[in-house]
């Protein structure tokens, strides 16, 4: 970094951390400025991104509005609520797939991939176009190159959807520095630390997730007490019950078969999602298609549609009386109770919520952007911007390990609060056993068939000894992500154990890195065009410190010929600045950098002697 | 790395009557010292000794401030560990009515067996919060006597579950 540079951020080499709000319809970044969290708009000026990927027939990546007009022109090449498929595997997904028009490439299996045109991508590229475009976006809000970023995910994620996510990340070239429950989040932005002490609901129910977690608030600790939820629970649903209702009247009234329309079907669910927002606000509605100079409509009543929907915001009711339970709180003892997520606008969820806590809900922040919100404040807490608050959250699901028998041994609890870990001592069974599989598995149930598998562990190399006498030490430990990391030692010899991991679902670290150097390959384009940005954007910031410096006493300082240096160094960087070749911008930053250097220094001379004038005053 | 002492880690004497509102501050105040958050811009090594230490907290929390898990872990210090699946001879007769009500299968029968257990395990509670005192006292027979009534509210614990599964 420039000397100049450095003086003018006050010697800090920080760049922006963003917040990352990764939605299963939309998504956000939103980054934490002077006057608090703010949300960073898209290249149209729209504040959400709607999560829709478009690949057109030459390659090109559309992601955000201009992608959701595709799911209506080239329905094949569009691919949307890809939240719902992440760190999941072909067996799991059998009911999204009658719901969803997802184009599984028959090559799946514990990993899915997706048809989008001539190539097949999993859901964590997908999902990493929708972060590379609002890295895009947060880069040129903010005139600076943007790595970092807290991306949140479901309070009720497991290990695997959980590392499809951060995946996601490392593909979209973005250190994922803090996977930040949802819920948990909202309670950030929601600024209820105000209030010294509480007990907080947050009933989070989105596009297709829905949450619930209950915090206690303690001077600026915001400890998670208990969180529950579904993961497959979510505005998607809704729309689903009226779109297979319109599906139905238009088979009868126009005697087609629309379902193997995939145009028509994305044309009708956008016009069955605007009847239900419409509902939300007005006592009834009409779903209204206009499709090839043939059109259909149809009434519906806020009665109607609340009937169709009661048991789908039912399912909701269950996790949360769970969560009540293992919070230990009785519904009296929640101060407040905060709405997040588009789903609950609608009047009948609002009910509900409600009637089950006997509180009037919080509602004051746009529940699509909270989320969002609050991973700005998150990563401010992580940069040291944000110092008076702490998140201690929980793992959303108890942790095993498989015994004889397939059962499952308990080693984590849910709701632990994470870091969290445990450790176990494991042996052989045979003489001279070299190896130890440790399957080990996330859920609530007592057998293995019910609980999810994450990954099997193999310690390898054991000393051949008779059986029994190893003693293998395995520590299991769960980190501030909610995610599962797994160490051995040999007790005998306290040396590290080798292990091998072996992920159920979900891509192994090789994979990964593949993607990474394929996602260069496929657009050396794309990287070129983002070096020439980085570079420019590298380019701004110098050129504005100058500018600031020019005005500095320490300018004076220099003699005619280094001002004169600094002016040519300065020149031939404009001139080159809208040049494609990058090289040759840092080539010029790096001239100008130099022929600074002395300014820099005496400036730093100047701020140094001022603050210590400051103090032996 | 011998596992660190869960009450030593607090700066508590191993007691078990322990002022839970005394803990939970001193919970706070570690976290914000040891939390993962507070040195994310520290170099890899110090993040990785601040995760264990987290870790170890939280495990540490999560341990003391239960009373029974808290006990369990004060005798596992003594040497004591639990006696699994180890039936307490006092329970036996109320085990043999458990499973003639079973074969019968007589839902007035069952209930009792259910609520009768249930009074167990509150009388095992009892008996071990009464005997917190004698053990942070030092009264040298305490351990053992706790012992047993861990062992005896484990299997009437078991036995819940099954008869709730009935």
């Amino acid at each position: 970094m420039s000397d100049l540079l450095q003086i003018d951020f006050g010697q800090r080499e920080q760049s922006p951390v963003i917040g990352i709000d990764l939605g299963t319809t939309n998504s956000l970044a939103a980054f934490l400025d002077l006057t608090g969290p703010v949300v960073i708009p898209g290249e149209d000026g729209e504040r959400l991104v709607p999560s829709v990927v478009y690949r057109s027939p030459e390659g090109e990546i559309v992601v955000g509005n201009a992608a959701r007009r595709m799911l209506i022109d080239d329905p094949s090449r569009t691919v949307y609520s890809v939240k719902r498929l992440m760190g999941r595997g072909v067996a799991d997904i059998a009911d999204e797939r009658k719901l969803f028009p997802f184009r599984i490439a028959p090559e799946s299996d514990a990993v899915i991939r997706l048809d989008l045109g001539d190539r097949t991508f999993t859901p964590p590229q997908i999902s990493a176009f929708i972060l590379i475009q609002l890295k895009k976006n947060a880069e040129a809000y903010l005139h600076q190159a943007v790595t970092q970023a807290v991306i949140t995910v479901p309070a009720y994620f497991n290990d695997a959807q959980r590392q499809a996510t951060k995946d996601a990340g490392r593909i979209a070239g973005l250190e994922v520095l803090r996977l930040v429950n949802e819920p948990t989040a909202a309670s950030l932005a929601y600024g209820l630390d105000k209030r010294s002490s509480g007990i907080v609901a947050v009933y989070d129910l989105g596009g297709g997730t829905f949450d619930i977690s209950i915090l206690k608030l303690h001077e600026g600790i915001f400890e998670v007490l208990a969180t529950n939820g579904d993961t497959h629970l979510g505005g998607d649903d809704i729309d689903n019950r009226l779109l297979r209702i319109a599906l139905e009247d238009v088979a009868t009234e126009w005697g087609i078969d629309p379902s193997n329309d995939g145009s028509l079907v994305q044309t009708l669910r956008r016009a069955v999602i605007d009847a239900k927002e419409r509902l939300s606000f007005a006592p009834r509605a009409a779903i209204d298609l206009a499709w090839q100079a043939r059109k259909y409509q149809r009434e519906i009543t806020r009665d109607q549609f609340e009937a169709l929907i009661r048991d789908i915001v039912d399912r909701t009711l269950g996790p949360c009386r769970n969560c009540i339970e293992d919070a230990g709180v009785t519904p009296e003892q929640i101060d407040e109770v905060v709405l997040v997520g588009g789903s609950t606008r609608i009047p009948l969820v609002r009910q509900a919520v409600e009637t089950l806590f006997r509180a009037r809900p919080h509602t004051d922040l746009n529940p699509d952007e909270v989320v969002a919100l609050g991973a700005a404040v998150q990563a401010g807490i992580l940069t040291g911007a944000v110092d008076d608050k702490l998140l201690l959250d929980v793992t959303p699901l108890s942790l095993g390990i498989e015994m004889m028998g397939g059962v499952v041994s308990k080693l984590i609890h849910r709701n632990s609060t994470i870091p969290a870990s445990a450790t176990e001592v494991f042996t052989t069974a045979v003489d001279g056993q070299k190896n130890v599989l440790i399957h080990v598995l996330q859920g609530e149930r007592e057998l293995v068939k019910d609980c999810r598998s994450l990954a099997r562990f193999d310690l390898k190399d054991i000393d051949p000894l008779p059986a029994g006498a190893p003693r293998i030490e395995v520590r299991f430990l769960i980190d501030a992500n909610g995610i599962l990391s797994v160490t051995a030692r040999d007790q005998r010899t306290a040396k590290e154990q080798s292990i091998e991991v072996k992920p159920s679902y979900g891509l192994t670290d090789n994979q990964v890195e593949a993607m990474i150097q394929e996602s260069f390959a496929h657009a050396a384009e794309d990287l070129r065009e983002r070096q020439v940005r980085e570079a420019r954007l590298e380019a701004d910031q110098i050129l504005a410190a100058v500018e600031k410096a020019r005005a500095n006493p320490a300018w004076d300082e220099m003699t005619a010929t280094e001002q004169a240096l600094i002016e040519r160094a300065l020149n031939q960087l404009l001139t080159v600045y809208h040049s494609e070749d990058h090289d040759l911008i840092r080539a010029h930053i790096e001239l100008l950098n130099q022929t600074t250097a002395r300014l820099a220094e005496v400036m730093m001379d100047a701020a140094v002697r001022t603050a210590l004038k400051g103090k032996t005053l | 790395m011998s596992a660190p002492d869960y009450f030593e880690f607090f700066g508590l004497e191993p007691k078990l009557a322990l002022d839970l509102a005394d803990l939970e501050q001193r919970f706070y105040r570690l976290s914000r010292e040891l939390h993962p958050d507070r040195v994310q811009r520290l170099p890899p090594a110090s993040r990785q000794r601040s995760l264990d230490q987290s870790a170890l907290l939280n495990d540490a929390y999560r341990t003391l401030r239960d009373p029974v898990a808290r006990t369990e872990y004060a005798l596992k210090r003594l040497g004591l560990a639990a006696d699994p699946n180890h039936a307490p001879p006092e329970l036996l007769e109320e085990v043999f009515a458990w499973n003639e009500a079973l074969e019968v299968r007589d839902p007035a029968q069952l209930e009792a067996g259910r609520s009768r257990f249930a009074a167990l395990r509150d009388q095992a509670d009892a008996e071990l919060h009464s005997l917190f005192g004698p053990f942070d006292d030092g009264d040298p027979t305490a351990p053992a006597r706790i012992r047993a009534v861990l062992n005896r509210r484990r299997y009437i614990l078991n036995l819940l579950q099954t008869a709730a599964h009935v």
